[in-house]
This record gives structure tokens, C-alpha cells and sequence, in this order.
């Protein structure tokens, strides 16, 4: 894909005010003041431009701080929206549209757009100290430094406050609804279907009427706006994308991941026991799994990262299924009760939603650098499995598949998520919840050793998990621990042989948990070039790839979802290519893995910004390694 | 819980394991009280769970046939928090030392007796680092000379009753290790409490720290530094009762003092369910490090919402108002929020 907008018709259909012109995708950026309201306005553009059936992929970006000081750079918060009548895999590189709520917006996130970029300004914020404040010595709007963008100066601010005069609200609460303006704006330059805003703002303000009222008068100004003034001559329609028929809803990462554990809880008809502490950007799977009590879920909001783990082993000890949710600086501190379990042997899911580090590091930017972490952050040979989730809806699979593995092969499963599949957000075709992995387990109800002892380690021959015999199952009263157990009976063991056959044994059932083979992606016979990647650069890469292809090149693509165990054909499909390419937001960990594990001299590309790739720059690197090949 | 007539005696809660604490250690003596005791729960052995974390304390579960874990240093309160929320049907009890407890594990602590978790936690005191063979403990004396304090220790200790009231705990008891009917009423106490009981067992370590309490365990003076707390009693102690605790006439707190000098209506009679902590936190600071006059006994028992009970209550109201159909509701919730459908 390409962020151009692509001007594929003008059609002579218009309505009485303004032509409507055809695009193929536009990318959107609302941004403001932390306190602006701009989360909001970009998640109610998303959801108007998802029922019309467009495909949608979407990027919030927002300070670290809560309240940022007011009109200063560090304070900026803004939502960035790609919608197209194609595929939208990533959220777009460069911005077609920026709405910029005052200097600092505009000053941050200019540079990031393309020439020829539309940018409407809130003119009533530029003004002395508000310029000032972010370094503009000049009106950036009068002395000619946008005269390669298409400007819409609109003075939002007033033009709501006079809108909202009648009303009866304050000045500060009408002021506060600009951004209702704004996206009413918006919404009628891009034609989209406002009914479900005009609910939301009802719902949101049931206990203010007079503030719904206002909102919504606010944004009716908008629309209005937009239809009388001349400033915009042009509306716009992008067609909806061809997408499979079924239900969709648009969702973030972090929603799909809790979305997913409700599932697993379901379909293994266990009860879900969900430990965490707060931290970003990991905090709202609490939130969410904290509402929904009714499927019998318990979440308890630890006094600290271990604690949290703690309590999610220990109701995995009795029977649940337990998952603790963090991010690095959380799994750093998890490390040695996630030792625990790989001793216990216990089902466990970790999930990782990973930020820009280390230590605090960049808490709201991305990273994919607790790769290592995930596979090696332990004491001891500590060996577990490790997956990762492709696309925010994919979070819902990723979550039942952790499930899955942990509770089939009795072990701690680390997901690492990120910032970007955690927030961002994409359309999400509804699954048939009857056709999700059924994810039943059997408790241990018998002895299963000679004259009726029971062996906890004894193991499954199939699986080579233990037993999970949960206290209550009466004959089978039995002691674990960190301390090495000799093999069968548990019981504790320093003998040298049992402690190198444990050893053993643990790193040869994570390694023969079965992974589906990879499928490549390489329409053209001739290809040369593999890209791999893992986790959230699926989007950028596979965008990158078809634009390549479009072009005529040819290049292979690949993504890992198991990380480890990798899949048994992983080795064949590096042999296949002359040269393999993996993109990673760290300094290359998995090609350091695929480098030990294979042999093979992969090209890692890296990038360590805090923000996911885009396209374009993946596509100078990828088109670069096929000339070179 | 289930609870049923059961013919258990001591001898069905020793597991196949061999002990193995030095010869002499007190942790035996609280072991056989502890299987002497468990046969009274008339709890099946299947649903008692004996969590520990790491020390010479916490070896315990071993020895126990019931089910138990071993874990990590400092967690067992929060691996042990995990499991009662989870499981009302188990009785969980935590066992940890004065390292494990109130050093490495000091905030998962806390944080359970503040919640009230229903965990029964006993706290073997032998206020040193015995497992890795003798630091000075958080509970060892201020100068006390270590392996690590070759010229004393710097370190002002915790008293551990004040520290569990201090975090919110509904019942806080002291015992002994060899004083074996006394640990049993305790235990039996802590048992029936609804929510967090802490028990602090004073332990013997006769490696690295020997003779720690001789002064409440040596006949010829025990009388004189015990005081034997029961609730509704005058508390009284040493020979013929000759000592007794009453307030002081200014200032806050307990003391200790004559009985011969105080009106008989001014020494305290002991109540462990006054629910300002006050009382009992009072009762705490009549001993330090010294020993001098050490209570023992129950000194609170108060009743408050346990943290389990909560929980399992907000769980049962949100699942009594649905009908009990998962999938279905699974269903229903993947398809709330903003929606459309394509084709």
C-alpha cells in the first residue's frame, strides 16, 4: 500500500453545496492538548468510518504524563486513523489530515506529513503565548512556512462557544466541546454516518443532559460548518473494503486479549483467576476482565508484580486458569516465580504487553525487546512457551492459544504483545464462539502409581505433562516445590543423574509441543528474498510486501506466531530463500535466535524508535535486499 | 468446607518424607504439635493446604500428608492468597520464618493481613537466618554479633505483633515452640478465626542462635518474664501472680507493675476482641527484644470482612442474575459495542 491519497474518480454525483470526490484510503490525524479530547474524537471517527464498512487500522500516541503543562509539545496527545475502501494493514505512514488543535499539535506532528497535506488549525489558539510557549517566533499560519499544505484556518473555539451561546452551559464546558466541532467537521467532509455518535454522547453524558445537549449542538455546528462555509469545496467518499461477510466490531489489542481470556475461560470451563498490578500499557486488560465477574472470573489487583503472578499460580495450583498481565519492567520482577512454574509444572499464562525500555524506559512507546526476556530472562534451564500476537484483532486468537498451550502441556506460556497491537485498532470479524478450541483439561482423580500412590510426575506420554491433581481430589494429598523432584514420584531429589534427566525432560516437552507449520506467503516462483518477522510488524510487512509485489518485485513473507517452540519447518523455509530479511522493533533478538538456531546469516533490520515501522521505509529496505540478492 | 466425623489421629498427617532439621531444632516440636492438632479441624486431609516460601521453616510441608508447596522466598501469602480466593473449600495455612516473612516477604505480608485473607500464617521466630547458616534476621537484637555483624548488628529489629497490627491484622497470637498445649490452643484459636490469623511461634534454633527465649522457656525463671494472656482474665503473672499490667496514669500504653500496689480494679482484664488496635498494639510493646515480660496468647481476635468472602460474594452476585449459559453469553458479549455487519 502506499499513503498517497489515491484520486481515483471524481464523480459528477455532489450534493447541493459540495462535489463528492472518491479516494481509495485517507489517513487522519486528530491532535491536541492532552486535556483535548482527542482520543475520543479519533475513536468516534473510527467507529462512524467502521459501519460504513471501510477497513480501518488505527494508532493512538499520548504522553506518558496524565496532564502534561497546557500548549506544550510534551503535552500533545493524538489518534491516528487509516481508512480505506482496500486493506488497511497498517495505520497509515504519513497523515493525509491533520487536525491540529493548537501550535504545539501542529508543531509535533508536521513534519510527519506529506507534502500537499491538508491541516485544519484551531486559528483561536494561535495566538502570542500559545506560539510562543512551542518556539513559533512568527503566526506559522501567516508567514508562508505552510504554503506547501492545503490550510484550513477555522476558528473552532469561538465558532463552538458562539454555537453552544443559547444553551445555557458555561463558557469552559462550551469550549470543551470544540472537539465535537471539530469531528462533526470531519465527519461531513468524509460523509459519515454520525447516528452512533449522537447515541455515545447521549450515553456518556446521561447524568448531564445539559452537557450531551452541548455536544451535540456542538457537533451539528460542525457538520453545519462544513456544508455552509466555502473554505472546503470538496467532500470526499472512500467505498467500503471487500471484506468477508459476518459481524464486525472494531477493537483494540488490549480489549481482544481480554476478550480472548473470557473465551478460554469458557471453552475450558475453568474459572478464570486473572493477578495483576497496574502498569502501562497493560492496565486495561484488568479493567476490562474486571467487569466481566459474571463468567465467573476473579481479578485481583496485587499488592506488586510478584504477588500478582503469585496468586495467579496459586489459583492455577488450585485449579483455575491463571494469568497474570504486565509489561517488561512486571516480567522482569515475575522472573523467579515464573521459575516456580516451570518447576511446578503448572498451567500459566503471562502476558506481556511490551514497551520501550529499559527500566521505565518509554512506558505508552512501542518495542518488541523482551523477546529475550521471554525466552531466556530465568535462573536455570527455565524453558516455556513463548507466542505473540500478529494484529490487534489477533489478540483474541493469541489469548486462546496461550490458553491452549498452557493447560494442554501444563506450563507457563509467556504472550508478548506490544504498545501498538495493544492500542491500536482494526475491524475484528466475530468468531463462531461454538467452533473456539475446546480447551477442556482432566483433573487427576486417581492414583496412578503401584499400590495406589499417587506420582505427580508421572507424565502423560503424549503430552509429557504431569498430572494436575488440585487439592480437594481426595488419595491423591501430594507436596511440590521449587526443590528438584525426582522423576515420577516428585519427591525431593539431589541425586545428579535425576537432576540432569529433569533438566532434560522439562526442555523436551517445551520443545515437542506441537506448532502448526509456517505457511509462506511467495506468489512468484522466482522469489529470492524472505521477510520473517514476528508480533506487531505484521501490518508494516505485509503492506511493504504487496506494495513490492504491485511494483513487479518479488518477495516472500513470513510470520512467526510461536516463538517457542519455533515451527519444525522454520528451518526449511530459511533454506529456501538466498537471503532472509527480519525486521524487529529491538536490536535483532529473534535473528540472533535464528542466526544460533539454523545457521543462517539473516539480515536483521531494527529499529528502535518507540513507533512501529511504516511502510515506506520498509519497502526502501526490502526493495534494496532484492537488488542486492 | 466439608467438614465430617473423621477418625484421623497425628500419625495420618506425617507424610513418607524423612525429617530433616538438625537434631534439636524446635521446628520438630511444632511439627508433632501441629499433626497432634490438625486430627481436631475434622477437615479431610485432602482439603488442608500447607503453603511455605523458603527458609528452615519452610520445609514444613514436606512432613505434612496433606497438600502443600513449597515455594519462593517471601511469596507464600501471595501464592497462598491466590489459591483461598479461588478455593473456599480449602483450608489454607501459610508456614514462614522471620526472614521469609518479614524481610524478602515483608509487603505480600502485609498486604494479606490488611486484606484479611482467610490464611492461617505462622511465623516461626527464631530471629536468625538459619538456612543459610546465621545472618543476623529482622528479628535478631540491635548489636546482635553474626556471621554478617561481626561487631553487631546495626539494625533495629522488628517487633512482628506490632508490625501485623500496624496492617490492619484481625488476629494476632504468640506462642512457643515447646510449650506444646499452648501452641495448640493457639493454633485451634486461629483455626476457628474467619479471615487472616497471624501467629507468631517463637522457635528455638540451637545451631546459630541457641538459647534465644531461654528466658520464657527456663523453669526457674519463665514465671516472672511469661505473661500467659486468657481472655476475660486480670492479667497477672510471675509467682502467685506478684505482677500484673495496668495503665499507666499518664501517657498511653500498658505496664507492667506490682499487683501489691495496684486496686485490683485497675489491672487489666484481657479482652482480645476490643476492636480499637490500641489494646492489643499496647500489649505488644511490653516486650522488645529483652524479653523481659513476653505476652503470650491470643491478643486480638476481631471480626471483619475477610477479603475471600468479598470477592466470592461480588462473583456470586454477578453470576446469580444470569442464566448459566456461557456460550451463549460469550456470544453476546463478543457482539456488544459498536457493530456491523458486512455482507
Amino acid at each position: 500500500m502506499t499513503t498517497m491519497v489515491h484520486d481515483t474518480t471524481t464523480t459528477g454525483a455532489a450534493t447541493e453545496q459540495a462535489p463528492v470526490r472518491q479516494l481509495d484510503r485517507v489517513v487522519i490525524r486528530f491532535a491536541g492538548d492532552s486535556g483535548d479530547g482527542m482520543q475520543l474524537t479519533g475513536d468516534r471517527f473510527t467507529s462512524e468510518t467502521a459501519q460504513l464498512g471501510n477497513d480501518i487500522a488505527t494508532l493512538p500516541n499520548f504522553p506518558a504524563e496524565i496532564r502534561a503543562p497546557a500548549g506544550t509539545l510534551p503535552g500533545v496527545s493524538s489518534f491516528q486513523l487509516h481508512f480505506s475502501a482496500s486493506d488497511a494493514l497498517t495505520p497509515g505512514d504519513a497523515p493525509d489530515v491533520l487536525v491540529a488543535m493548537n501550535p504545539a499539535a501542529l508543531r509535533a506532528n508536521l513534519a510527519d506529513l506529506r507534502r500537499g497535506a491538508a491541516i485544519i488549525v484551531d486559528t483561536d489558539e494561535f495566538t502570542g503565548r500559545q506560539l510562543t510557549k512551542v518556539g513559533y517566533r512568527a503566526n506559522p499560519l501567516e508567514d508562508g512556512s505552510l504554503d506547501g499544505y492545503e490550510v484550513h484556518p477555522v476558528p473552532l473555539t469561538t465558532l463552538t462557544i458562539g454555537a453552544l451561546a443559547d444553551t445555557g452551559v458555561s463558557k469552559r464546558d462550551a469550549e470543551r466541546a470544540k472537539n465535537m466541532f471539530a469531528l462533526g467537521l470531519l465527519s461531513w467532509i468524509y460523509a459519515r454516518p454520525f447516528a452512533s455518535t449522537l447515541r455515545f454522547l447521549e450515553r456518556k453524558f446521561a447524568t448531564r443532559p445539559e452537557l450531551a445537549a452541548a455536544n451535540v449542538t456542538a457537533f451539528r455546528a460542525g457538520w453545519n460548518y462544513g456544508e455552509t462555509t466555502e473554505d472546503f469545496t470538496v467532500r470526499y467518499e472512500v467505498a467500503p473494503a471487500p471484506m468477508p461477510p459476518g459481524r464486525y466490531r472494531n477493537i483494540t489489542g488490549n480489549a481482544a486479549l481480554a476478550l480472548g481470556l473470557v473465551a478460554a475461560g469458557v471453552r475450558s470451563e475453568l474459572p478464570v483467576f486473572l493477578g495483576a498490578y497496574p502498569i502501562t500499557p497493560a492496565s486495561d486488560i484488568l479493567h476490562e476482565l474486571s467487569k466481566h465477574k459474571r463468567f465467573g472470573i476473579t481479578t485481583v489487583q496485587a499488592e506488586d508484580e510478584i504477588a500478582a503472578i503469585g496468586a495467579a499460580l496459586g489459583a492455577s495450583y488450585g485449579g483455575a486458569l491463571g494469568v497474570t498481565t504486565t509489561s517488561g519492567p512486571g516480567v522482569a520482577l515475575k522472573g523467579e516465580t515464573i521459575s516456580l512454574a516451570v518447576a511446578l509444572e503448572l498451567p500459566l499464562v503471562v502476558i506481556d504487553v511490551q514497551r520501550a525500555g529499559p527500566s521505565t524506559g518509554m512506558p505508552t512507546k512501542t518495542e518488541q525487546a523482551d523477546l529475550d526476556i521471554a525466552l531466556f530472562g530465568r535462573h536455570g534451564e527455565a524453558p516455556l512457551a513463548v507466542i505473540a500476537p500478529a494484529t490487534p484483532a489477533d489478540c483474541f486468537a493469541a489469548a486462546i492459544e496461550a490458553a491452549r498451550i498452557a493447560l494442554t502441556y501444563r506450563t507457563p506460556v509467556i504472550l508478548l504483545s506490544d504498545n501498538y497491537v495493544a492500542n491500536g485498532s482494526e475491524p475484528w470479524l466475530l468468531p463462531d464462539v461454538s467452533r473456539l478450541p475446546d480447551l477442556r483439561v482432566s483433573f487427576a482423580r486417581e492414583p496412578n502409581g503401584p499400590d495406589g500412590r499417587f506420582l505427580p510426575y508421572l507424565r502423560d506420554p503424549q503430552t509429557m505433562a504431569r498430572p494436575w491433581a488440585v487439592p480437594g481430589t481426595p488419595g491423591l494429598a501430594h507436596r511440590i516445590g521449587g526443590l528438584e523432584k525426582a522423576d515420577g514420584t516428585g519427591d525431593i531429589s539431589y541425586d545428579p543423574a535425576n537432576h540432569d534427566l529433569m533438566v532434560r525432560t522439562r526442555a523436551a516437552r517445551i520443545a515437542s509441543i506441537p506448532v502448526p507449520d509456517l505457511e509462506v506467503e511467495d506468489p512468484d516462483p522466482d522469489t529470492r528474498v524472505l521477510v520473517l518477522g514476528w508480533g506487531s510488524t505484521y501490518g508494516p510487512i505485509t503492506a511493504a510486501c504487496r506494495a513490492l509485489r504491485r511494483r513487479g518485485l518479488a518477495v516472500a513473507q513470513v510470520h512467526l506466531r510461536h516463538l517457542n517452540p519455533l515451527p519444525a519447518n522454520l528451518g526449511d523455509v530459511l533454506a529456501r530463500y538466498d537471503r532472509v530479511v527480519v525486521p524487529e522493533m529491538n536490536l535483532g533478538q529473534l535473528a540472533r535466535v535464528l542466526r544460533a538456531r539454523y545457521l543462517v546469516d539473516v539480515v536483521s533490520h531494527t529499529k528502535v524508535e518507540g513507533s512501529p515501522f511504516t511502510t515506506g521505509e520498509l519497502a526502501n529496505v526490502f526493495e534494496r535486499m532484492i537488488g542486492d540478492a | 468446607m466439608p467438614e465430617v466425623a473423621l477418625s484421623l489421629t497425628a500419625r495420618d498427617f506425617r507424610s513418607d518424607q524423612e525429617v530433616r532439621w538438625c537434631p534439636g531444632c524446635g521446628d520438630y516440636a511444632i511439627l508433632a504439635a501441629v499433626q497432634g492438632f490438625l486430627p481436631e479441624l475434622g477437615i479431610p486431609r485432602e482439603n488442608i493446604v500447607f503453603i511455605s516460601g523458603i527458609g528452615c521453616s519452610s520445609r514444613f510441608p514436606y512432613y505434612l500428608d496433606t497438600y502443600g508447596m513449597h515455594s519462593i522466598h517471601g511469596r507464600a501469602p501471595a501464592i497462598a492468597t491466590g489459591l483461598s480466593v479461588s478455593r473456599p473449600d480449602l483450608s489454607v495455612w501459610v508456614v514462614t520464618g522471620d526472614g521469609d516473612a518479614l524481610s524478602i516477604g515483608g509487603n505480600h505480608l502485609i498486604h494479606a493481613l490488611r486484606r484479611n485473607v482467610n490464611l492461617k500464617i505462622l511465623m516461626f521466630n527464631n530471629r536468625i537466618y538459619g538456612l543459610t547458616k546465621g545472618q543476623y534476621s529482622p528479628t535478631s537484637e540491635l548489636g546482635k554479633t553474626t556471621k554478617s555483624t561481626p561487631v553487631g548488628s546495626p539494625d533495629t529489629p522488628f517487633n512482628p505483633l506490632s508490625l501485623a497490627l500496624g496492617a490492619e491484622a484481625s488476629f494476632v497470637a504468640r506462642t512457643l515452640d515447646a510449650d506444646r498445649q499452648h501452641l495448640q490452643s493457639v493454633l485451634r484459636a486461629a483455626a476457628a478465626h474467619r479471615g487472616s490469623a497471624f501467629v507468631e511461634i517463637y522457635q528455638n534454633c540451637n545451631i546459630f542462635n541457641d538459647g534465644a527465649f531461654a528466658p520464657l522457656k527456663d523453669p526457674d525463671v519463665r514465671d516472672d518474664h511469661l505473661i500467659r494472656l486468657t481472655h476475660g482474665e486480670p492479667i497477672r503473672f510471675g509467682a502467685d501472680g506478684r505482677f500484673c499490667v495496668t495503665h499507666p496514669p499518664g501517657g498511653f500504653g500498658l505496664v507492667v507493675r506490682r499487683t501489691a500496689e495496684v486496686p485490683a480494679g485497675e489491672i487489666v482484664v484481657h479482652d482480645e476482641s476490643v476492636t480499637d488496635p490500641a489494646y492489643a498494639f499496647a500489649l505488644t510493646r511490653l516486650s522488645g527484644s529483652d524479653l523481659g515480660t513476653t505476652p503470650v496468647g491470643v491478643f486480638r481476635a476481631i471480626d471483619r470482612p475477610c477479603y475471600d468472602d468479598t470477592v466470592r460474594t461480588q462473583l456470586a452476585h454477578a453470576t446469580a442474575t444470569m442464566p448459566h449459559d456461557p456460550t451463549g453469553m460469550l456470544a453476546e458479549l463478543l457482539d456488544s459495542g459498536d457493530t456491523w455487519t458486512i455482507g
